[in-house]
């Protein structure tokens, strides 16, 4: 059975990481690896919630080395984390925060011994072993789980680096806006440095002075790895950016305008990547080049009716794509939206006949529907809304019981309440109908 | 420029009401800014405003008073705690 190491840099010297305190050499990650792995509890499961990027890589490796599974939800709502407890009872949760207080066993992410370590060899992980589980929302409410393979996951982001040109750079480091818990972040900020002799910085900028330094903080080469939200108030704020080599962009395409925008201010190629949770990255394009996106070499799409699935490379079964596509040539396809159930908030999806039946079945609800506007801009994050029936009670109770399911972005702005829902004589809810009775009320 | 060495300012009521009411501009908010309650939570249950909307503010809030929010300074987690801190730290910080 093929076996590949847990990271591709190879001399006890290399640089895996930036943190604060400065560069974090292969040979000091092995050994904080497993110091952590010796901690661990008997579970087999863990919810990974370090925010800090390089703590989460070391948990991840650690759960590797150890033959445990990182568990991935979109969110740590409070019924997510009781289903993802039904899921896996013997879950526990490695944080890095005093104020976490999600309702499981807790791990405190610990303080490492930092003294002369005996040099350790690259782990070798088996290609078949499980690593991690991805959750996307399901369409019944219920989290559906995505198993990920070692060998699958290293060979997409093989595939990525690739694409993205990083085997030509030299000591690289990777600075990601995107949390390493979400799909994208998960390969693209972490999986990929370790297979591509990159550095991963540890910060989780958020606010445009907040990139500017995590930027300036580790020397260039640099890669921005970011998303078309974070990337408009970058450049918005107008602050004098580092140096950066490449940006990549993904969670949802960027428009021709803002693309063009990113590249003549960083003064730099920018590349966005396409997938989803359920397949990873699937497909790269160079938006001010070409509007097509192209295919990572094996993967192929195969057509049946409306329905395309993704196949071959790094995807073990066949997954029917979520967003509309037009296949160009058997490399190259075009993006025209999404699927009409799914909805992309800031890079979070969730199905919409899952939200109405979360919506339905909270006590005193006697009929209700979200309703997803039209985009405005592209590049603008547009929100959901929501028209209900339920005598008595008022939007905050039922925003209360929402947010007890999801994640706030699918929140609804506005919650309208109503006297009935304009269904049809079939019980159907039309969409036309939904709109002019949104825009009626506001 | 250290956050710890600026003398906190408190904000004043005008300071609140024009806060106020470039939140509900730039985020198209359903209420009106004199129904922002000054020490009402702004995130979760309160205006219900969640990281992306603080993205948007921020931004909003850099062009008008001429400061950059950063995630990494002590208070962070209390600027955006109430319309009253946000403008109290937009009184102490703001540069326009």
């Amino acid at each position: 059975m093929p076996s590949l190491p847990l990271v591709s840099h190879n001399s006890p010297d290399s640089i895996i990481a930036w943190r604060a305190d400065g560069a974090v050499t292969l040979q000091q990650f092995l050994s904080e690896v497993s110091q952590l792995a010796a901690l661990f509890p008997a579970g087999r499961h863990l919810l990974n919630m370090c925010s800090d990027r390089y703590r989460f890589s070391v948990g991840l490796a650690a759960a590797i080395v150890a033959g445990k599974i990182s568990l991935l939800p979109s969110t740590y709502a409070p019924e997510v984390v009781r289903q993802i407890k039904t899921f896996a009872p013997d879950v526990f949760c490695l944080t890095d925060s005093d104020l976490c207080t999600v309702d499981l066993p807790r791990l405190r992410y610990p303080v490492m011994n930092d003294g002369p370590q005996d040099e350790l060899a690259i782990p070798q992980i088996k290609a078949t072993q499980h690593i991690a589980v991805v959750f996307t929302s399901g369409s019944t409410g219920t989290p559906q789980p995505h198993p990920k393979t070692w060998g699958a996951l290293v060979g997409s982001v093989q595939a990525e680096a690739q694409r993205l040109g990083l085997g030509l750079l030299h000591n690289c480091t990777l600075i990601g806006t995107v949390p390493p818990q979400h799909m994208y972040g998960f390969e693209s900020t972490v999986l990929m440095a370790w297979h591509s002799g990159c550095a991963l910085n540890h910060a989780q900028p958020f606010y445009p002075a907040d990139i500017c330094r995590a930027l300036a903080a580790v020397p260039a080469p640099r890669v921005l790895v970011s998303s078309p939200l974070h990337l408009r108030t970058l450049l918005a704020a107008g602050l004098l950016l580092p140096e950066i080599t490449q940006v990549v962009s993904a969670t949802a395409p960027l428009s021709a305008q803002l693309a063009q925008e990113i590249e003549t201010r960083c003064n730099t190629q920018l590349i966005e990547i396409y997938g989803s949770t359920e397949t990873g990255q699937i497909a790269t394009r160079h938006p001010t080049q070409s509007c097509a996106w192209q295919l990572f070499p094996g993967i192929k799409l195969a057509i049946e009716g409306d329905c395309v699935r993704a196949c071959g490379g790094h995807i073990e079964t066949p997954i029917a794509m979520s967003d509309t596509i037009e296949p160009v040539t058997d490399k190259l396809f075009l993006l025209h939206g999404r699927i009409a159930d799914l909805v992309n908030i800031g890079g979070k999806r969730h199905s919409l006949a899952s939200l109405d039946h979360l919506l339905n079945n909270i006590p005193g609800v006697a009929d209700g529907a979200f309703y997803m506007p039209d985009e405005t801009s592209a590049d603008h994050v547009t929100r959901l809304a929501a028209c209900v029936v339920a005598p008595g009670m008022d939007a905050s109770n039922l925003l209360a019981a929402l947010r007890e399911h999801i994640d706030p972005v699918f929140l609804p702005r506005p919650l309208l309440l109503v006297d009935a829902l304009p269904r049809n004589s079939t019980g159907k809810l039309p969409r036309a109908a939904l709109q002019a009775l949104f825009q009626t009320c506001t | 420029m250290q956050d710890n060495q600026k003398p906190n300012i408190s904000s004043t009521a005008d300071l609140r009401q024009e806060v106020a009411q470039l939140m509900v501009e730039c985020l198209n908010l359903e209420v009106t800014a004199d129904q922002i309650s000054p020490d009402a939570p702004l995130y979760g249950d309160g205006l219900g405003l969640d990281s992306i909307d603080v993205l948007e503010v921020a931004l909003v809030l850099s062009k008008r008073y001429g400061l950059q929010l950063r995630s990494d300074s002590a208070d962070n987690q209390h600027i955006f705690s109430s319309l009253r801190s946000l403008a109290d730290y937009i009184a102490t910080h703001k540069t326009l």
